[in-house]
């Protein structure tokens, strides 16, 4: 309950505060301090220290599963303002406190559907996740193809919010509740076709949040076009929560249907890792190439679905954590790239080598090579479809597709460090670039050890 | 301790090297640290040789029951000492090479060690698995980075191919972890009885692992790309340790973990094998370039030690084992009279050589007797692993085609005898050029590593017993689980 109140309290405080602060850095070091003491704040509850009791009427319910994303959502965002408040700040309309202020609503969203035991709240936190995201994609006022984004996301967002929306009505129907423990013990013979009706119109608008295939076409106009800062927080955390959202469900309320949904995930596992790997290798701009590789990532991230059990809940949580701590390295630096194209990156190595060994070390984490956390979480994920056995093509698949991962991540790296250009970046402060070696450490750390993650969720 | 000691002197020396600005003191370092491995392995085989020293037992993973489990047993001594033999010989040879960047040339050749060695002395699944790629890593980047012409693209290839393979390796090494009941450990996938179809599967992924590694026919055709591309110091590495690594691989976490299906399908690869020592040797007689001829001469000689172990025997897998070090450092040694010559005359076209031997006679010496070792003349290495190999695949209880094997197989040393005679003969015998004529004799350096190379040939061909005594058991353990016995 913690990490809702205080994100949301810190979201309304930090609205008020560009009317008290007009200096942009002032703004900045404010939203820094609140997103630590939410991360106190989250942890206390965590560790069973404090927290705040409120009686949700058995509408929210707070596993360690959970709360462990909390922390990591709530310290990878704060890593995020360590990098990208610079950039947040350059862009021109508005004051930067207002995104601040929206980045910490979605936050509030991220503990919602984190913790829902409630159809509804699942709802509830998937909105308040996407209302300040399709903000934040039109921000640069002045720019069209930011306003071509943000409407286009708007519209498919809202879109799909209908769908899940209609789905939870027919669930409603069938069960008599939109409480997730009384649906999966009720059972109400002779509406199992409502039920399932409404399952598949929820997994069809989960699956268009987390930009799995079919349901990607907005994904890469959408990342395009938003100021580059913005896509990097919508590529990782938010997407990351809303995989947090679907496999609660998916270990629930699906598994209380008797239809076998594990072909239907197979078919849109196989087409999300192969529309976003094959696409990713034409691109000639990096940002489209993330957004095609955050694709393909996606479809790995949802073998988590596909072979539900122990194994796959730890491995989501560390793939999300390596994934989101990749990502936002990179879009970091590409932030700072004056030329988005791979030619733009040529010669980095020699211009900028800290920040060229570090993309390197969130590449080949992309790119699940060992020694990095990227490893470990993809295999986690195949370990967990071998062992459930059954769709071996799918494994297969899936690693074809990560060889071929390997060819548009490596791409960079060779731009980087085997082509004479002249990249450069401007203002590069050093606690930038600590910040990245920071996570590069992290990357590697937990590439040798995850257990230092994972066991957090056994407490 | 020594397996530890092993992988972390590289591995902290090429961590340090990035940071040491001098070029002549990173190489340095670089050889005295490639130095104290080998001093460590030469105690580990005389003075430290007793299990309280061979071996490192750590929990890594507790929740996937995963160890930091490193042992030298007979054939990771071999292929220990393989490593550290020939790394003070790489560097030292190739002192004179001109590498810009050198102290990062350097440290990532010392990481490849520390990967190289890791694969050769874990005894965990996972483990293995992790050295395995990361060995490629630092390999990948001195390709790309140091390499001739069209680096990139050729490196990227070899690199793609490999981590298809190595992801498949993976989903094997995952299959018999959950048929062992949960555990990475050596010790437990050796007492795995697994059903036919369940053993099939597997060989299958592992094989396509090591077979993309070593490089088996049909999947070589990254290598003779990658050895032309790759500096030679590197293409060292490549072909002299990390070719091994396949055949390696066949040999620990192959034949005795799915010993059913090798016996059951082992005529299928021993064919291909035969296929790719024909196929090879005849492309090798049509190469122009000398790094490619070694190259393929190289997918030969791998060939045959793939042949003895899909067909075999006590003899014939004695014979891959030694034959694993003996073309380790022939390999090597034909690398350094190839880099001694580029270095020279700028060149490794066969047609713009000729009459080196006139100016350069210590140079000539040791080459043909390493191009004799290369062909397993009596008296040298070679012929002690290709003797006992072919011996062995003639008389193997598990094939019915024993006899065409050595037939075939005997013909690639013929060939063999052919692509390398006449490359000796135009090179350095025979008229001398413009190019040639003012040739002088090799530098003091490329004539000690090559003694050292020659003197290694002939003590082996000569008294190979302390060698073949190393691996005893671990051949028997191999034959026990086909039931050869």
């Amino acid at each position: 309950m913690n990490a809702i109140i205080f994100s949301a309290v810190f979201g309304v405080l930090l609205m008020f505060s560009s009317f008290l602060f007009q200096n942009k850095s002032t703004q900045r070091n404010i939203a820094i301090v609140a997103i630590v003491l939410l991360l106190l704040a989250n942890f206390a509850e965590q560790f069973g220290i404090w927290r705040i009791q409120v009686n949700n009427h058995g509408m929210l319910h707070f596993s360690s599963f959970g709360l462990l994303f909390n922390s990591i959502a709530i310290g990878i965002t704060g890593l995020y303002f360590l990098l990208s408040g610079k950039d947040i700040e350059a862009i021109d309309s508005g004051s930067p406190a207002d995104y601040y202020a929206l980045i910490f609503f979605i936050l509030c969203g991220v503990a919602v559907s984190s913790a829902y035991n409630s159809l509804l709240m699942l709802f509830i936190g998937i909105e308040i996740i996407s209302i300040p995201l399709y903000i934040l994609t039109g921000s640069d006022k002045r720019n069209l193809k930011s306003n071509e984004a943000a409407l286009k996301y708007f519209l498919m967002g809202s879109f799909s919010t209908g769908i899940m929306l209609m789905g939870i009505t027919l669930i409603y129907g069938a069960k008599a509740t939109f409480n997730i423990d009384q649906i999966t013990e009720m059972v109400h013979p002779g509406r199992e076709a409502w039920f399932n009706a409404g399952l598949l119109l929820l997994l069809i608008s989960l699956a268009f949040k987390v930009s799995a295939a079919p349901f990607h076409f907005w994904t890469p106009d959408v990342y395009d076009g938003a100021p580059t800062v913005f896509t990097s927080f919508m590529a990782t955390i938010v997407k990351a929560a809303v995989f947090v959202a679907f496999i609660r469900l998916y270990a629930t309320v699906f598994s209380a249907s008797k239809y076998d949904w594990r072909l239907i995930l197979s078919i849109i596992v196989a087409a999300t890792l192969f529309i976003g790997n094959i696409t990713a290798i034409f691109q000639q701009s990096v940002k489209r190439m993330l957004a095609y590789s955050s694709i393909a990532q996606a479809g790995f991230m949802l073998f988590a679905l596909y072979a539900y059990n122990g194994i796959s809940k730890e491995g989501l949580i560390l793939y999300t954590f390596g994934y989101s701590v990749a990502t936002v390295g990179i879009f970091a630096v590409l932030g700072r790239m004056k030329d988005y194209t791979f030619e733009g990156f040529n010669g980095l190595a020699r211009t900028q080598p800290i920040l060229a060994a570090t993309t390197s070390i969130f590449l080949l984490s992309l790119a699940g090579i060992p020694l990095t956390i990227g490893f470990f979480s993809k295999y986690y994920m195949l370990a967990a479809a071998v062992k459930n056995g059954g769709h071996l093509w799918l494994v297969f698949f899936a690693i074809l597709c990560a060889v071929v991962s390997v060819y548009y991540y490596f791409r960079v790296i060779q731009s980087m460090y085997f082509k004479t250009g002249d990249a450069d970046t401007p203002f590069v402060t050093p606690l930038f670039k600590w910040t990245l070696v920071a996570m590069a450490a992290i990357v590697i750390l937990l590439g040798l050890f995850p257990n230092l993650l994972l066991q957090y969720l056994y407490f | 301790m020594v397996p530890v000691l092993l992988i972390l002197i590289p591995l902290l020396t090429g961590l340090g090297l990035f940071w040491v600005k001098s070029d002549s003191a990173a190489r340095t370092l670089a050889f005295m640290a490639s130095l104290a491995s080998l001093c460590i392995m030469l105690a580990a085989l005389t003075v430290w040789d007793s299990p309280k020293y061979l071996a490192y037992d750590h929990v890594w993973l507790g929740i996937l029951n995963s160890r930091f489990h490193f042992a030298l047993d007979g054939m990771s001594k071999l292929l220990c000492l393989l490593t550290v033999f020939c790394f003070p010989l790489i560097i030292y040879s190739t002192w004179n090479n001109k590498y810009p960047d050198s102290n990062r040339f350097h440290a990532l050749l010392m990481l490849s060690q520390a990967g190289l060695l890791g694969v050769f002395l874990s005894m965990d699944a996972l483990l293995f698995y992790f050295f395995w790629e990361l060995a490629l890593i630092p390999l990948y980047f001195l390709c790309s980075r140091w390499g001739g012409e069209k680096r990139i693209q050729v490196t990227i290839k070899f690199f793609l191919y490999t981590f298809l393979g190595s992801l498949f390796m993976l989903i094997g090494m995952i299959m018999l972890y959950n048929k062992a009941g949960g555990s990475f450990a050596y010790a437990d996938f050796l007492k795995l009885k697994m059903a036919p179809g369940e053993e099939f599967g597997i060989f299958l992924m592992l094989m396509l692992a090591f077979a993309i590694k070593m490089p088996l026919f049909p999947f070589h055709t990254w290598q003779p790309d990658t050895y032309e591309t790759a500096p030679t110091g590197v293409t060292m590495v490549l072909s002299a340790i990390m070719a091994k690594m396949g055949v390696f691989g066949l040999l620990r976490w192959l034949a005795p973990v799915v010993p059913s299906a090798t016996y059951q399908y082992g005529d299928n690869i021993a064919t291909l094998a035969v296929i790719g020592m024909l196929y090879a040797s005849f492309i090798a007689i049509q190469q122009n370039d000398l790094k490619r001829l070694v190259a393929y001469s190289s997918i030969a000689h791998i060939g045959l030690m793939i042949l003895a172990v899909f067909a075999p025997s006590y003899g014939g897998i004695q014979g891959v084992m030694i034959q694993m070090f003996s073309h380790g450092i022939n390999i090597l040694g034909m690398w350094v009279v190839i880099n001694a010559i580029e270095n020279k005359f700028g060149t490794r076209k066969i047609s713009d050589l000729g009459g080196i031997a006139q100016q350069s006679p210590s140079l000539t010496l040791f080459t043909v007797i390493i191009v004799l070792a290369n062909i397993a003349m009596p008296l040298t290495n070679a012929f002690v692993g290709e003797f006992m190999m072919f011996n062995g695949v003639l008389g193997s209880a598990a094939t019915k085609f024993g006899v065409a094997y050595t037939v075939a197989g005997g013909l690639t040393i013929i060939l063999g005898a052919v692509y390398s005679l006449r490359m000796v003969q135009n090179v350095f015998y025979g008229p001398t050029n413009q190019l040639t004529a003012k040739a002088t004799d090799i530098s003091l350096n490329v004539q000690v590593v090559l003694a050292i190379i020659v003197v290694g040939i002939l003590l082996m061909g000569i008294y190979p017993k302390p060698m073949l005594a190393l691996t005893e058991d671990l051949s028997h353990l191999i034959l026990n689980r086909m039931n050869l016995k």
